[in-house]
């Protein structure tokens, strides 16, 4: 048990990275990368909805849509229940946390749109993971976008004084620069 | 010629608002699943499914709904669409839902649809809304075989499954791969910031090209995908957006000579 955990951990976070091999929340990955400050405030949002987001989910999938035998609703029920999901984080963090929503709330809306949250509640009905494992996955992945949001945002603080070729100003470098991760990221392939 | 006729809207979509290549719209399948022109063909052929219908359906109820809840019965409707299609490609095209697997229902989240809901199906009649949506998911499907054709050509040396290279050509099969993603999206963009560059120059209003999906989630207030969302919120937090001026100052304050 513990070394399946394991191992979804570490596949989900390095071996297949939700952006650099999945493509997954690529939005704020380039767009919440210029400093690694907000980078890391992003990456610490995503963890937070994505756990809970893939707890919820698991737990609906498998009470509700599983025993009423509703399964081909998945995609409309979980896309509800995240949005509906984020708007009660948010509402509840305002209340009770100020200080966590002084720090998080201003990411918490962008995340809504984040293709990987949806993803990975997909993903863990589509491997069949229970809700323990759904849990872990769900971590595992927003970790890795975190590690890969905040390294690039690492290159680019570095960047921003380099001679740039006139069209590769702005985006484009960017783009490469995650290739270039994306490359490295493909090391950890052998990992497992 | 006329606005909102059908010729009208289905050049729009392929040409002057062309998605991918103009607004740089809906990035991630557009990176995910060009590995290969038919995916490409595949997944653009899908979502224009998707778009067209949806585009009508939310035309035909854009009296019913009320303004308020305007985002969340659009994506109910658009994530239902996007199940009827998926079921589909289950059942009748098996290769193709293998091939694109998590990306079909993905389709939902897809900037594009949402974005075109908002700012043309929920304004306008259901004839021009249908036709908008074809036009605009042709365009999409135009750009991902594109994509998915250069990618294919060099990182496997075939089109369509087909080998066309001479058979020296050793395939340079990172294209294939994630890394290639990036790289044909880099090149993309650079090329938009030449054009737009160009265009510049000559005086011409190039403000509909957005470079680079950076600017894309969270500022697409012209196709209005999630501004309504978040219009306070999205205030309050530096997201950057790459303007020329801004790279042209760093580049200003960089040192002589720095770069070795």
């Amino acid at each position: 048990m513990i070394k399946e955990l394991l191992i979804i951990l570490i596949s989900s976070s390095l071996v297949s990275n939700v952006v650099l091999s999945q493509f997954l929340g690529l939005c704020p990955f380039l767009g919440v990368s210029k400093k690694i400050n907000t980078a890391a405030g992003m990456g610490t949002a995503v963890i937070f909805v994505i756990t809970l987001a893939s707890a919820v989910a698991g737990a609906i999938y498998k009470f509700i849509l599983t025993p009423l035998d509703l399964t081909y609703l998945q995609t409309i029920v979980f896309i509800l229940v995240i949005a509906a999901l984020v708007q009660f984080v948010e509402m509840f963090l305002k209340k009770f946390m100020k200080s966590l929503y002084q720090a998080l709330g201003v990411y918490l809306p962008l995340i809504t749109t984040n293709c990987a949250v949806l993803g990975v509640a997909l993903t863990n009905v589509q491997k069949n993971y229970g809700i323990l494992q759904g849990i872990v996955n769900g971590f595992a992945t927003a970790a890795g976008f975190t590690i890969s949001i905040v390294i690039l945002a690492g290159i680019r603080e570095k960047m921003e004084y380099n001679d740039i070729p006139e069209s590769f100003k702005g985006m484009p470098i960017v783009l490469i620069t995650a290739g270039l991760m994306a490359i490295a990221f493909c090391g950890f392939s052998g990992l497992l | 010629m006329k606005q909102g006729s059908a010729v009208e809207r289905l050049k729009n979509g392929i040409i002057t608002e062309n998605p991918t290549f103009v607004l740089t719209l809906g990035m991630c399948p557009t990176l995910a699943v060009t590995t290969s022109a038919i995916n490409g063909l595949g997944m653009g052929l899908t979502t224009m499914a998707v778009l067209a219908l949806s585009n009508m359906f939310i035309s035909m109820l854009r009296k019913i709904i009320p303004d308020k809840v305007r985002i969340p019965a659009f994506i109910v409707v658009i994530a239902s669409f996007v199940t009827v299609v998926e079921l589909l490609l289950k059942a009748f095209i098996p290769f193709l839902y293998d091939a694109l697997g998590l990306y079909i229902p993905l389709i939902v989240v897809n900037c594009i649809i949402l974005g075109r809901a908002e700012a043309y199906a929920s304004k306008n009649g259901v004839i021009s809304s249908l036709f908008d949506g074809i036009g605009m998911g042709l365009g999409f499907t135009v750009a991902l075989t594109i994509i998915g054709a250069v990618r294919e050509l060099i990182g496997a040396g075939e089109l369509f499954g087909y080998g066309v290279m001479p058979e020296s050509y050793v395939p340079c099969s990172i294209f294939v791969l994630a890394p290639g993603a990036f790289f044909v999206l880099a090149a993309l963009t650079a090329i938009q910031n030449k054009v737009k560059r160009a265009g510049e120059k000559k005086g011409k209003d190039m403000s509909k090209i957005q470079s680079g999906c950076g600017s894309d989630c969270m500022n697409c207030k012209d196709s209005g995908c999630s501004s309504r969302f978040f219009e306070s919120k999205a205030d309050d937090l530096e997201i950057e957006e790459i303007t020329d001026e801004e790279e042209n100052k760093a580049v200003e304050g960089k040192e002589e000579g720095s770069n070795d």
